[in-house]
């Protein structure tokens, strides 16, 4: 199954990458391939926006604006709500709004 | 900025410690063995935690545990605090010897703490510090769960704890193979699935959550069917119709839309949704043999209804992405607004016909 085609904010600096595949390594949709000591792009509309990759990355290659796909937490974070999250009183793990913003280092 | 620094001391194990079967002494002191078998207890926890009932007292205590006869060498397992997590992974681990490293997420499960980073860095790197783990496992690697990986950076554990950290499969039940092979993952123990169960098991927790909603839902219908030409009237004779229609949109959109879900048409799961509604809304007109009226809006309503339901799906699966939820969300809120509006209305003039 495949979500929306072309949505998400996935961005990789092929000058950076080192080619160490730890991206590769923590990504739950095969996103990524390495070729010739390079990470690539394979299957960019897969991508769940989970934030692994870049939070992984030791030379910061890799940008994602993460945060979790879920309609309640999104909705709820829209309206300023701040009981968002899955312990509290959701059924999926929606983020509050804090894991809403780029994955930076 | 995820990292948050989470104050320890942290709360009590819930009821009771079964599980602990005895002890391992360690050159920092006795570390609690845990068994790899499920008792009753921990089966009918599981099955209560997916029904939501005490899903946010289900928790053990943070800290360092040890399954089998574990060594200086043996691997140093990590995993949430929340005991379905903590119960997964020892009930996989029979006939193997590791170091479990149980982290404070708050009783949430890895992935979902990860998310939000209560499975973050500055967690692990506390918890590793607490617990001695480097005196205790001198030798060891840390394997992380991979779904952990959005909440922590294992090159900064590394850095700071100096502890080897490799991130093992998605799913517990290939840990064993994985550790068999020197740990290493094939592509497929990477990819996060989404089969029928995965796809059902949030289902009851969804259902009992949206108890109230679909109740005031039904009693707003039953109060509304009172109006007419007469004037108002209780008209309890249409309250089991009504029941009905609100019953079936209810788990229609709850468990046929998760369940069908590879079936559906198109990629948005508000369109999924609605196709859930079509189906539904005329069957019921099909059924009660409603006149043109209320049976357009009935179909309105329940594709309103399962639209909306589907969106609400996106947090429970495994692959929807926020950009995609929020492109979502522009165009079809709107349209499930209209729909339920436009529904309604024409349900109620349905009334003074």
């Amino acid at each position: 199954m495949v979500y929306l085609k072309d949505v998400v904010t996935l961005r990789l600096d092929c000058d950076a990458c080192i080619g160490c595949g730890r991206c590769l390594e923590v990504c739950p949709h095969g996103v990524f391939v390495l070729e010739a000591d390079k990470c690539r792009i394979v299957d960019r509309d897969a991508c769940m926006e989970c934030g692994a990759c870049a939070r992984n990355c030791p030379v910061n290659a890799l940008w994602v604006k993460n945060g979790v796909g879920c309609a309640v937490g999104i909705l709820n974070s829209a309206f300023g709500r701040k009981s968002s999250c899955c312990g509290e009183s959701q059924a999926c793990c929606c983020g509050d709004p804090k894991a809403e913003s780029p994955a930076e280092k | 900025m995820l990292e948050r620094q989470e104050n320890l001391p942290v709360e009590p194990d819930t009821g009771n410690r079964d599980w602990v079967i005895g002890n391992v002494e360690t050159p920092t002191g006795r570390v609690p063995r845990v068994s790899t078998h499920w008792s009753w207890r921990d089966r009918l926890g599981a099955v209560a935690v997916r029904w939501n009932i005490g899903r946010r007292r289900y928790r053990v205590h943070p800290g360092l545990y040890a399954v089998g006869s574990p060594t200086a060498e043996s691997p140093v397992l990590a995993t949430a605090n929340y005991k379905l997590s903590f119960d997964t992974l020892r009930g996989v681990l029979d006939g193997l010897d590791a170091w479990l490293l149980v982290v404070d997420t708050k009783g949430i499960n890895v992935w979902c703490a990860a998310g939000k980073g209560t499975f973050g860095t500055e967690e692990l790197i506390q918890r590793i510090t607490v617990t001695e783990v480097a005196k205790v496992a001198s030798a060891a690697i840390l394997v992380l769960p991979q779904l952990a990986a959005p909440g922590v950076a294992a090159h900064e554990v590394r850095r700071r704890t100096g502890i080897r950290v490799v991130y093992g499969p998605v799913r517990a039940s290939d840990l064993a193979a994985f550790l068999r092979a020197g740990m290493h993952a094939t592509p497929a123990m990477r990819r996060v699935q989404f089969t029928l169960l995965d796809r059902l098991a949030v289902a009851p927790v969804e259902l009992v959550q949206r108890l109230a909603t679909a109740l005031l839902i039904m009693l707003v219908f039953f109060l509304g069917a009172g109006v007419g030409r007469h004037g108002y009237r209780l008209a309890m004779e249409q309250w089991p119709a009504i029941a009905t229609a609100v019953w079936a949109n209810f788990l229609a959109g709850i468990v046929l839309t998760p369940a069908l879900l590879p079936w559906l048409l198109g990629r948005s799961f508000a369109l999924k949704g609605a196709e859930i509604g079509i189906v539904t809304g005329s069957g019921l007109w099909l059924w009660t043999r409603y006149g043109l009226m209320e049976g357009v809006a009935v179909v309105l309503l329940g594709v309103a209804a399962c639209s909306f339901l589907g969106l609400m799906f996106t947090g429970s699966t495994t692959y929807t992405s926020a950009s995609g939820v929020r492109r979502e969300l522009r165009w079809a809120l709107p349209l499930q607004i209209a729909g339920v509006v436009a529904g309604f209305v024409l349900w109620l003039m349905a009334r003074w016909k």
